[in-house]
Protein backbone atom coordinates (compact mmCIF):
# COMPACT_ATOMS: atom_id res chain seq x y z
CA UNK A 1 0.00 0.00 0.00
CA UNK A 2 3.07 2.37 0.47
CA UNK A 3 3.98 2.08 -3.27
CA UNK A 4 2.65 4.89 -5.08
CA UNK A 5 0.66 6.57 -2.27
CA UNK A 6 2.03 10.17 -3.22
CA UNK A 7 0.69 9.94 -7.08
CA UNK A 8 -2.49 8.86 -5.71
CA UNK A 9 -2.83 12.02 -3.03
CA UNK A 10 -1.57 14.14 -6.40
CA UNK A 11 -4.58 12.51 -7.90
CA UNK A 12 -6.84 13.24 -5.21
CA UNK A 13 -5.47 17.26 -4.44
CA UNK A 14 -5.69 17.69 -8.31
CA UNK A 15 -9.06 16.58 -8.81
CA UNK A 16 -9.96 18.83 -6.05
CA UNK A 17 -8.13 22.24 -7.18
CA UNK A 18 -10.13 21.39 -10.31
CA UNK A 19 -13.27 21.14 -9.14
CA UNK A 20 -12.20 24.80 -7.64
CA UNK A 21 -11.17 26.18 -10.81
CA UNK A 22 -14.23 27.91 -11.38
CA UNK A 23 -14.20 29.20 -8.09
CA UNK A 24 -11.15 31.10 -7.75
CA UNK A 25 -11.86 32.15 -11.23
CA UNK A 26 -14.58 34.18 -9.86
CA UNK A 27 -12.99 35.27 -7.00
CA UNK A 28 -10.09 37.04 -9.49
CA UNK A 29 -12.40 38.32 -11.86
CA UNK A 30 -14.21 39.92 -8.61
CA UNK A 31 -11.29 41.05 -7.06
CA UNK A 32 -9.24 42.32 -10.12
CA UNK A 33 -12.10 43.83 -12.02
CA UNK A 34 -10.68 42.61 -15.58
CA UNK A 35 -11.08 39.46 -16.81
CA UNK A 36 -7.95 38.39 -19.04
CA UNK A 37 -5.79 39.62 -15.86
CA UNK A 38 -8.23 37.37 -13.58
CA UNK A 39 -7.96 34.68 -15.39
CA UNK A 40 -4.41 35.27 -15.31
CA UNK A 41 -4.00 35.19 -11.46
CA UNK A 42 -6.24 32.57 -11.08
CA UNK A 43 -3.94 30.24 -13.70
CA UNK A 44 -0.85 31.84 -11.59
CA UNK A 45 -2.53 30.65 -7.95
CA UNK A 46 -3.72 27.30 -9.41
CA UNK A 47 -0.34 26.32 -9.91
CA UNK A 48 1.31 28.08 -6.64
CA UNK A 49 -1.29 25.96 -5.31
CA UNK A 50 -0.42 22.64 -7.27
CA UNK A 51 3.12 23.31 -6.55
CA UNK A 52 2.64 23.69 -2.61
CA UNK A 53 0.39 20.71 -2.38
CA UNK A 54 3.05 18.75 0.18
CA UNK A 55 2.21 21.35 2.87
CA UNK A 56 -1.89 21.34 2.46
CA UNK A 57 -3.56 18.52 4.91
CA UNK A 58 -5.81 17.07 2.92
CA UNK A 59 -9.56 16.97 3.98
CA UNK A 60 -8.91 20.73 5.41
CA UNK A 61 -10.62 23.81 3.45
CA UNK A 62 -9.34 23.58 0.48
CA UNK A 63 -11.11 26.56 -1.45
CA UNK A 64 -10.18 29.20 1.89
CA UNK A 65 -6.99 27.41 1.29
CA UNK A 66 -6.67 28.53 -2.73
CA UNK A 67 -8.40 31.66 -1.89
CA UNK A 68 -5.33 32.80 0.49
CA UNK A 69 -2.98 31.85 -2.15
CA UNK A 70 -4.96 33.91 -4.78
CA UNK A 71 -5.51 36.64 -2.59
CA UNK A 72 -1.29 36.66 -1.74
CA UNK A 73 -0.48 36.47 -4.94
CA UNK A 74 -3.01 39.24 -6.19
CA UNK A 75 -1.56 41.75 -3.40
CA UNK A 76 2.06 40.67 -4.13
CA UNK A 77 1.83 41.65 -7.80
CA UNK A 78 -0.37 44.82 -6.94
CA UNK A 79 2.77 45.50 -5.58
CA UNK A 80 5.12 44.44 -7.78
CA UNK A 81 3.74 46.35 -10.86
CA UNK A 82 0.30 46.84 -12.50
CA UNK A 83 -0.88 49.18 -9.79
CA UNK A 84 -4.25 50.27 -11.86
CA UNK A 85 -5.74 53.03 -9.58
CA UNK A 86 -7.79 54.44 -12.62
CA UNK A 87 -10.65 52.09 -14.94
CA UNK A 88 -8.77 50.70 -17.53
CA UNK A 89 -11.57 51.19 -20.29
CA UNK A 90 -10.41 48.14 -22.34
CA UNK A 91 -10.29 46.17 -19.74
CA UNK A 92 -13.95 47.26 -18.69
CA UNK A 93 -15.01 46.70 -22.08
CA UNK A 94 -13.53 42.98 -21.58
CA UNK A 95 -15.30 42.20 -18.81
CA UNK A 96 -18.50 43.07 -20.40
CA UNK A 97 -18.23 41.09 -22.85
CA UNK A 98 -17.99 37.76 -20.55
CA UNK A 99 -21.56 38.63 -19.85
CA UNK A 100 -24.51 36.90 -21.09
CA UNK A 101 -27.56 38.17 -20.07
CA UNK A 102 -28.86 40.42 -21.95
CA UNK A 103 -30.32 42.38 -19.50
CA UNK A 104 -27.54 41.97 -16.80
CA UNK A 105 -25.18 44.07 -18.17
CA UNK A 106 -25.99 47.57 -17.24
CA UNK A 107 -26.47 46.65 -13.76
CA UNK A 108 -23.69 44.03 -13.18
CA UNK A 109 -21.47 46.55 -14.76
CA UNK A 110 -22.02 49.15 -12.76
CA UNK A 111 -21.38 47.09 -9.75
CA UNK A 112 -18.50 45.88 -10.98
CA UNK A 113 -17.04 49.65 -11.10
CA UNK A 114 -18.64 50.79 -8.15
CA UNK A 115 -17.13 48.02 -6.46
CA UNK A 116 -13.33 49.22 -7.84
CA UNK A 117 -13.67 52.00 -6.13
CA UNK A 118 -13.49 50.62 -2.76
CA UNK A 119 -10.03 49.96 -0.89
CA UNK A 120 -8.91 46.70 -1.81
CA UNK A 121 -9.49 45.12 1.57
CA UNK A 122 -12.84 46.12 1.66
CA UNK A 123 -13.42 44.77 -1.62
CA UNK A 124 -12.20 41.58 -0.42
CA UNK A 125 -13.70 40.89 2.43
CA UNK A 126 -17.19 41.59 1.04
CA UNK A 127 -16.38 39.28 -1.97
CA UNK A 128 -15.40 36.46 0.45
CA UNK A 129 -18.39 36.96 3.06
CA UNK A 130 -20.72 38.37 0.62
CA UNK A 131 -20.17 36.17 -2.64
CA UNK A 132 -18.10 33.26 -1.79
CA UNK A 133 -20.15 32.12 0.83
CA UNK A 134 -17.44 32.03 3.65
CA UNK A 135 -17.79 32.86 7.32
CA UNK A 136 -16.36 35.97 8.68
CA UNK A 137 -13.74 33.84 10.45
CA UNK A 138 -12.63 31.75 7.51
CA UNK A 139 -12.54 35.33 5.64
CA UNK A 140 -9.95 36.35 8.78
CA UNK A 141 -8.00 32.88 8.11
CA UNK A 142 -7.94 33.88 4.43
CA UNK A 143 -6.99 37.46 4.98
CA UNK A 144 -4.83 37.00 7.74
CA UNK A 145 -6.53 39.48 9.96
CA UNK A 146 -8.99 39.20 12.87
CA UNK A 147 -12.58 38.29 12.79
CA UNK A 148 -13.47 41.28 13.75
CA UNK A 149 -11.59 43.34 11.31
CA UNK A 150 -13.16 41.48 8.87
CA UNK A 151 -16.87 42.12 10.31
CA UNK A 152 -15.88 46.35 10.09
CA UNK A 153 -14.65 45.87 6.56
CA UNK A 154 -18.28 44.03 4.92
CA UNK A 155 -19.80 46.83 6.59
CA UNK A 156 -18.37 49.75 5.62
CA UNK A 157 -17.75 47.83 2.04
CA UNK A 158 -21.92 47.82 1.94
CA UNK A 159 -22.19 50.61 3.17
CA UNK A 160 -19.63 52.28 0.70
CA UNK A 161 -21.20 50.55 -2.52
CA UNK A 162 -24.64 51.78 -1.85
CA UNK A 163 -23.77 55.34 -1.49
CA UNK A 164 -21.42 54.76 -4.62
CA UNK A 165 -24.11 53.19 -6.09
CA UNK A 166 -26.99 55.66 -5.49
CA UNK A 167 -24.67 58.69 -6.07
CA UNK A 168 -23.58 57.37 -9.79
CA UNK A 169 -20.26 58.24 -7.41
CA UNK A 170 -17.55 56.42 -9.91
CA UNK A 171 -15.64 56.54 -13.01
CA UNK A 172 -18.50 56.48 -15.59
CA UNK A 173 -19.59 59.33 -17.54
CA UNK A 174 -22.93 59.96 -19.08
CA UNK A 175 -24.45 57.89 -16.42
CA UNK A 176 -27.19 59.96 -14.17
CA UNK A 177 -27.10 59.36 -10.44
CA UNK A 178 -29.18 57.08 -9.09
CA UNK A 179 -29.68 55.24 -12.17
CA UNK A 180 -27.30 52.47 -11.25
CA UNK A 181 -29.27 51.83 -7.91
CA UNK A 182 -32.32 51.61 -10.22
CA UNK A 183 -30.96 49.08 -12.27
CA UNK A 184 -29.86 46.86 -9.59
CA UNK A 185 -33.34 47.03 -7.58
CA UNK A 186 -34.58 46.30 -10.70
CA UNK A 187 -32.78 43.00 -11.80
CA UNK A 188 -32.51 42.08 -8.06
CA UNK A 189 -36.71 42.04 -8.53
CA UNK A 190 -36.55 40.12 -11.46
CA UNK A 191 -34.55 37.49 -9.74
CA UNK A 192 -36.40 37.29 -6.62
CA UNK A 193 -39.56 37.13 -8.40
CA UNK A 194 -41.36 40.48 -6.45
CA UNK A 195 -40.51 40.81 -3.05
CA UNK B 1 -46.61 46.05 33.77
CA UNK B 2 -47.54 48.89 31.61
CA UNK B 3 -47.27 48.22 27.59
CA UNK B 4 -45.42 51.24 26.81
CA UNK B 5 -45.94 50.79 22.86
CA UNK B 6 -49.25 50.36 21.05
CA UNK B 7 -48.28 47.41 18.15
CA UNK B 8 -51.24 49.16 16.32
CA UNK B 9 -50.10 53.09 16.73
CA UNK B 10 -47.07 53.20 13.77
CA UNK B 11 -47.88 57.10 13.47
CA UNK B 12 -44.43 59.24 13.32
CA UNK B 13 -42.39 55.90 13.49
CA UNK B 14 -44.20 54.82 10.27
CA UNK B 15 -42.14 57.16 8.23
CA UNK B 16 -38.66 55.69 9.56
CA UNK B 17 -39.27 52.09 9.01
CA UNK B 18 -40.17 52.50 5.78
CA UNK B 19 -36.71 54.19 5.39
CA UNK B 20 -34.83 51.55 7.10
CA UNK B 21 -36.82 48.81 4.82
CA UNK B 22 -35.93 50.86 1.51
CA UNK B 23 -32.25 50.85 2.64
CA UNK B 24 -32.56 47.47 3.59
CA UNK B 25 -34.04 46.50 0.66
CA UNK B 26 -31.26 48.04 -1.59
CA UNK B 27 -28.72 46.45 0.44
CA UNK B 28 -29.88 43.14 -0.10
CA UNK B 29 -30.04 43.84 -3.60
CA UNK B 30 -26.69 44.87 -4.24
CA UNK B 31 -25.85 41.46 -2.28
CA UNK B 32 -28.21 39.56 -5.09
CA UNK B 33 -26.22 41.21 -7.72
CA UNK B 34 -22.92 40.49 -6.16
CA UNK B 35 -23.43 36.70 -5.64
CA UNK B 36 -24.89 36.76 -9.33
CA UNK B 37 -21.94 38.52 -10.67
CA UNK B 38 -19.67 35.73 -9.02
CA UNK B 39 -22.12 32.94 -9.45
CA UNK B 40 -21.83 33.34 -13.38
CA UNK B 41 -17.91 33.17 -13.37
CA UNK B 42 -18.74 30.05 -11.62
CA UNK B 43 -20.55 29.17 -14.13
CA UNK B 44 -18.52 29.67 -16.85
CA UNK B 45 -17.16 27.05 -18.23
CA UNK B 46 -13.47 26.57 -17.60
CA UNK B 47 -10.99 27.94 -20.00
CA UNK B 48 -8.69 24.87 -21.37
CA UNK B 49 -5.43 26.69 -20.66
CA UNK B 50 -6.26 26.08 -17.02
CA UNK B 51 -6.53 22.17 -17.08
CA UNK B 52 -3.71 22.48 -19.79
CA UNK B 53 -1.23 24.28 -17.22
CA UNK B 54 -2.29 21.60 -14.88
CA UNK B 55 -1.73 18.71 -16.80
CA UNK B 56 1.50 19.66 -17.64
CA UNK B 57 2.74 20.61 -13.83
CA UNK B 58 1.16 16.98 -12.97
CA UNK B 59 3.59 15.37 -15.62
CA UNK B 60 6.64 17.22 -14.22
CA UNK B 61 5.59 16.01 -11.02
CA UNK B 62 5.41 12.35 -12.47
CA UNK B 63 8.57 12.90 -14.36
CA UNK B 64 10.89 14.32 -11.25
CA UNK B 65 9.73 11.17 -8.80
Amino acid sequence: MANGTASTDDEAFRQELVALIPHLRAFARTLCGDATAADDLAQDAMLKAWDARASYQMGTNMKAWTFMILRNQFYSEKRRSWRQSQLDQEAAERTLMAVDDPEAPVALDELRMALRTLPDEQREALILVGAGGFAYEEAADICGCAVGTVKSRVSRARRALHAALEAGDYDRDGSPAGEAMGAILAAADRLSGAR
Amino acid sequence: MIEQRDPTGRGSESRDDAAIDEARLRQQAIGVKLRQMFDQVVGEPVPDDFLEILRRADERAKGGS
